[in-house]
């Protein structure tokens, strides 16, 4: 017979989790896979890693990024956001046309006018995903065809030029900070914000709950359909912003602005290492995964490989990412059921 | 926990309860078809107030010739989406197949050998959806999204940015004129002639009783000795042969193609789907629904068309359409849940 | 006192931080519900709910399936409202609007499938919602990590608090999830069925727990139909039945005997119908069947007219074993012969028309598709049969659901109903019924009964003893020792993936089952 004198001591340094080991590794891996195919590019081409070459690449990469942040919250509760790429063109064409009319309003006002326009749409998205509890798949798929039908409303066959966009606000897209572009800085400052708050606040980890078990959020008394809410409505948000950058970034909109973006969001977001069925995934990996596609791209035209090829890689690569997502999770699950589970002190 | 009480399962589906066929529930069956075939009828009205030929047999035929191909692919959709699955890649096979017919024809081939390539690029594409989502047990919608990208990826490889035209016109001029003595284009005959079919194998075979159930209760389908992975492997090859086939009913009809043919008609495809009534979750729906869906959407393009209206616009109304088409059933739900939870603070 | 307590479960240890634990039945109870009355409808689940609870007490409620021992537990976590009858929590009538209030009144309710968030650490799940907060707000996770380490120790077991919750045994996640009801403050913890999914060693380990919490004052509500569970562990015991209190005393005070009678209110026997076997040929031959990881070098035969029971804890690889052998998972090595013909590796199609048909263990995810009608499912098996030019022919289909709703004495309304309306019991002659429709020449069926209240329990039983006498060979496997007891000719003991004893009806008692099952001596109680 054995007794227990007292409870045992908490241990001052506790094992490193097998989760946050786990975590680290794959975002280390996007970063090490985007140096190989920044390195190889650069034997081949050796203009790739020239300070402008560079620029492009984190321009290129950051509006992808930025709306990585708000797929990143909203798969991380087992839902989807199909209609980002429409609210990037629908929010930056509203703006380009106020500047068009009303050419002395602030800059910023321009910014808050692009995240109110995504905002709404997200509370749509949002609400009708909690409310009517429709899967998100089907309302954010709608919702792109309805954004993308009022834009071409509005839009009409014009397009908004460079010359009706104030220089302060095309300034955003082209000038830099000791180098690094501005566009890049906004939404590296975006990714850290969210990726604090997303590992720090009750509220954020509620969201990861829903994913993981909806069941037992249930149980566990979290208000999902709020939460759930708020995910799509900083989605929206984010994309609302990031059409203002487009904007500014590229100083004319058409109806086509935006198209596409969701499907390399969805491919960036993935291969940075969220799972698509929720639970699990950082914005910084999303962020990773959406510099990574972009490096590709550019690497295959650095090394003059058409750029036709753009597409079946994302397409490809996602593949490649839920198929390896998928492999590494059964032999996680093996070896974690393996792995010392709790013991009596004896 | 064990009781002997009819316990309360969630049920996810909120229509009421129907049951396939059988004496009573037929009434049930029906409700939703019923109000299609209202909705139908409001259309064909809407219609004719707009334009004084609506009703004209011709102008049956131009709905018909513009909605073939789109109509063609719901139906192997529907099966997928019975079983729980989703297939979003049927509008960037149907791309595929006409860029690859495009190419090889263009390159010399004969065109039927190109038709036949078309049609083996159909069965390769289904089967890499079938084998990642049945053999890998990946999710249908990650996967598709994937091949969505990857099918459109290689057509825009193949064949941007060069327009492939010059195809004989004995074949082109089938897509264009009705058949012999009526009113009827080829592709919506082929429309129904599938439907039929489709119908049939759906409503009363056990290979149709064996897909409601995997969509119902995969586990217990599997457990009653049904096939479920060979079966989700088959209609996903079953899938890109037919949406193979729509892209050379469609490249043939337009007498050119060019490597984004067809983009965006994934949202029609699946839109026409669910609006007919079939259940995201699977397991629920009729192919008349979905005939009734097509004929609504074709009739109400159609009418819009003639008003001018521009072809965003109209996406927006599918996109309305398809939020409805999920919204009504849910909202009765969402109405109760409500009153309950009002209730229950009170 | 210490107590030595039999093979099951373990030996006495002296516990928590030195002193004993005596029954404090001279303190107040801290929980009292009084006949507690509940209703669905035309249904009555709970007649008269009773039961009250001391500190410092494990208590045992016990009851068939059925008995209403469900209802009450949720009546007291809050989910349901009782229509009558009181609640006094520390002698203050209560009343629950939902899980959030009675968890606030100390009252944590353990359920038998937990609940965990698998993506999450385990130190956060205990304090998912209640994270503690540092510096602005944010989560402190080392003080998260130190408070669930605390909890743990108190508990007397170690876990990694910062390991993701993927992948912990059943055993290890009600640990979590006992943590859980802990940080709560649990006064009074309620566990349903809680040793349903474990082996051996963790059982021990649970009673270990619940003699922990009994020394922190806790109260625990043990609910379980496995008699020798109750013996092991709990000072007093409730039983009820048909939805009722039926009486409670002291654990000394009663016997098995006693509690069985109180149990089920009548003869073992006419539970347990059994005819005298007269098996024929061998139908089934499983020879060095084997699994990698769950199972190795299970042989044994069937025959017709016979009912091999195979017996073992949770966790032994029974289900497994039928699973194989029907071919819903792919064997590593052995054969499987039916009557004589080999069977291929992994095809369920190709067991059924060998003749085989496995009536599943678990009835709402792998018997029945539950929105499906009753003929529907009935048929599903039959589909084949059952057409004509390709075409399902509805008049057959029908016909041949009511013949077995006929047969089986089925209770429904209508025929077009979903399953979803029946009771357990007549879901589980649904199964039956979809099974039997291929007049199979191997029926494996496993936990026949489970979730079925008594009456339709004893008709299982009797369809099952008359099916054998028309000559069906039957595989049962079944955790109800009585059962097993009652009903088979031969039964095969596993333990930990392998057979550990194969006895005849003669040589088959709880002590030798129980003894290969567990694999250790039992020691007479004190």
């Amino acid at each position: 017979m054995s007794v227990i004198t007292a409870p045992a001591a908490a241990p001052t340094e506790l094992p490193v989790s097998r989760l946050e080991s786990l975590l680290r590794a794959r975002e280390l891996g996007i970063a090490l896979a985007i140096l190989l195919v920044f390195g190889l590019t650069t034997l081949n081409n050796h203009a790739f890693a020239r300070v402008a070459s560079i620029q492009q690449l984190l321009i290129g990469a950051a509006l992808i990024a930025l709306l990585g942040v708000g797929e990143t919250l909203v798969i991380v509760t087992r839902n989807v956001d199909l209609s980002v790429g429409s609210i990037v063109g629908l929010s930056a064409y509203i703006v380009g046309d106020l500047f068009k009319y009303h050419h002395n309003m602030p800059v910023v006002l321009g910014f808050v006018v692009a995240i109110a326009v995504g905002a709404a749409i997200g509370a749509i998205n949002g609400f009708v995903t909690t409310v009517a509890r429709v899967p998100s798949l089907v309302v954010t798929l709608a919702m792109l065809y309805v954004v993308r039908g009022v834009d071409g409303l509005i839009v009409n066959g014009k397009t908004i030029d460079p010359g009706s966009i104030p220089k302060a606000f095309t300034a955003v897209g082209y000038r830099t900070l000791f180098g690094i572009p501005w566009l890049a800085i906004i939404v590296a400052v975006v990714v850290a914000t969210a990726g604090y708050a997303m590992r720090s606040f009750r509220s954020s980890r509620d969201l990861y709950g829903i994913g993981s078990n909806p069941d037992a959020a249930v149980l566990a008394g979290i208000p999902a359909g709020r939460r759930v809410f708020t995910a799509f409505l900083i989605s929206g948000s984010l994309a609302g912003l990031a059409g203002a950058l487009f904007l500014a970034l590229h100083a004319q909109i058409d109806v086509s602005g935006g198209t596409g973006y969701e499907l390399a969001v969805v491919a960036a977001v993935v291969v940075g290492g969220v799972a698509i069925f929720g639970g699990s995934g950082t914005v910084l990996g999303a962020a990773l995964g959406a510099v990574l596609l972009n490096t590709i791209n550019q690497a295959l035209v650095a090394s003059r490989i058409s750029a036709f090829w753009n597409g079946a890689i994302a397409g490809g690569l996602l593949l490649a990412a839920i198929a390896f997502d998928r492999w590494l999770s059964l032999r996680v699950a093996r070896s974690l059921q393996s792995a010392e589970g709790a013991h009596r002190d004896l | 926990m064990t009781s002997d009480l009819p316990t309360m399962t969630p049920v996810k589906h909120s229509h009421s309860v129907v049951e396939n066929g059988n004496g009573a529930p037929w009434r049930a069956l029906l409700r939703w078809e019923s109000a299609l075939v209202v909705v139908l009828i409001g259309a064909l009205v809407f219609g004719s107030s707009e334009s004084p030929n609506f009703l004209n047999p011709t102008n049956f035929f131009y709905i018909g010739m513009n909605m073939g191909e789109v109509a063609i692919m719901a139906l192997p959709l529907t099966l997928v989406i019975m079983t729980g699955e989703i297939d979003l890649s049927v509008a960037s096979m149907l791309g595929l197949s006409g860029t690859v017919m495009g190419y090889l024809f263009s390159n010399g081939w004969s065109i039927w050998l190109a038709m036949a390539a078309a049609l083996v690029v159909g069965v390769l594409g289904g089967a890499l959806n079938g084998v990642l989502v049945a053999k890998v047990g990946l999710p249908s919608i990650a996967v598709t999204i994937g091949t969505l990208a990857l099918f459109r990826g290689i057509a825009e490889i193949l064949l941007a940015p060069r327009t492939v035209t010059g195809f004989p016109s004995s074949l082109t001029t089938i897509g264009v004129v009705p058949i012999q003595g009526t009113q009827i284009a080829y592709s919506a005959a082929i429309f129904l002639g599938l439907a039929v079919v489709a119908g049939i194998v759906l409503h009363a075979t056990p290979l149709g009783r064996a897909l409601v159930a995997i969509g119902l209760q995969p586990e217990a389908a599997q457990f009653s000795g049904i096939r479920v992975n060979r079966i989700k492997i088959w209609l996903f090859v079953l899938s890109g042969v037919v949406c193979a086939f729509a892209g050379i009913l469609l490249t043939l009809k337009n007498a050119s193609v060019s490597y984004d043919a067809g983009t965006g008609l994934e949202l029609n495809v699946v839109a026409i789907v669910l609006f007919g009534g079939v259940s995201i979750f699977g397991g629920r729906g009729t192919v008349i629904g979905v005939v009734l869906a097509v004929a609504i959407v074709g009739a109400l393009q159609q009418a819009l068309t003639q008003m001018n209206v521009q072809p965003e616009v109209q996406n927006i109304v599918i996109g309305v359409l398809l939020l409805i088409s999920v919204v009504i059933p849910n909202g009765g739900e969402a109405i109760r849940r409500i009153r309950d939870r009002a209730r229950r603070h009170a | 006192m210490a107590r030595v307590d039999d093979g099951t479960s373990v030996k006495g240890f002296t516990f928590g931080w030195g002193y004993e634990v005596t029954d404090q039945r001279s303190a107040p109870p801290v929980l009292v519900l009084d006949h507690a009355t509940k209703r669905f409808g035309a249904v009555r689940a709970l007649e008269d709910g009773s039961i009250t609870l001391y500190p410092s007490e494990a208590h045992a409620l016990l009851g068939e399936n059925g008995a209403g021992k469900s209802t009450l537990v949720k009546i007291l976590a809050g989910v349901y409202g009782a229509d009558s009858g009181e609640l006094l929590i520390g002698g203050e009538p209560v009343t629950f609007n939902g899980p959030a209030a009675s968890r606030a009144a100390g009252v944590s309710i353990i359920y038998q499938e937990p609940t965990l968030f698998p993506d999450l650490s385990v130190a956060e799940n205990i304090f998912m919602g209640r994270q503690p907060l540092g510096v602005g707000r944010r989560i402190d996770r080392a003080a998260m990590n130190r408070a669930a380490t605390e909890i743990f120790a108190r508990l007397g077991v170690q876990l990694d608090p910062a390991r993701v919750a993927r992948g912990l045994s059943v055993a290890d996640q009600q640990i979590v999830e006992i943590a859980k009801a802990l940080s709560f403050n649990a006064q009074v913890l309620v566990m349903d069925e809680p040793t349903a999914a474990l082996t051996t060693v963790e059982v021990g380990r649970l009673f270990e727990v619940i003699r922990t919490l009994r020394a922190q004052g806790a109260a625990v509500l043990f609910i379980t139909h496995r008699i020798e569970e109750a013996f092991a562990s709990c000072q007093r015991v409730t039983i009820m039945r048909d939805g009722s209190f039926v009486r409670t005393a002291p654990i000394e005070e009663v016997t098995v005997e006693d509690i069985i009678r109180s149990m089920v209110g009548r003869d073992l026997d006419a539970l347990f119908p059994k005819t005298p076997a007269a098996p024929g040929e061998v139908v089934l031959d499983v020879e060095h069947l084997c699994r990698d990881g769950v199972f190795y070098d299970i042989s044994f035969q069937v025959r017709r007219g016979e009912i091999v029971a195979l017996a073992g804890l949770v966790g032994a690889g029974r289900t497994e074993v039928a699973r194989a052998v029907f071919g819903i998972d792919r064997r590593t090595s052995g054969t499987v012969r039916v009557r004589g013909e080999e069977l291929p590796n992994g095809k369920p199609l190709a067991a059924m028309n060998a003749g085989v048909a496995l009536v599943p263990e678990d009835r709402r995810q792998q018997g029945l598709v539950m929105e499906m009608s009753i003929d529907q499912n009935v048929a599903l098996a039959s589909l084949g049969r059952l057409r004509r030019f390709g075409l399902i022919r509805r008049s057959r289909e029908r016909e041949l659901a009511t013949t077995w709703a006929t047969r089986l004495q089925l209770r429904f309304s209508r025929m077009g109903n979903t399953v979803l309306t029946l009771s357990g019991g007549n879901q589980q002659k649904v199964v039956l019924g979809k099974w039997l429709a291929r007049n199979p020449s191997l029926l494996i069926i496993d936990e026949p009964t489970r979730g079925i209240d008594v009456g339709t329990k004893a008709e299982v039983h009797r369809l099952l003893d008359s099916l054998v006498v028309d000559g069906l060979a039957v595989l049962m496997i079944s955790s109800e020792l009585l059962e097993v007891l009652g009903m088979a000719d031969r039964v095969i003991v596993l333990r930990e993936g392998r057979i550990a004893a194969d006895l005849t009806r003669a040589e088959a008692d709880e002590d030798s089952i129980m003894r290969a099952a567990t694999g250790q001596s039992p020691v007479a109680a004190a």
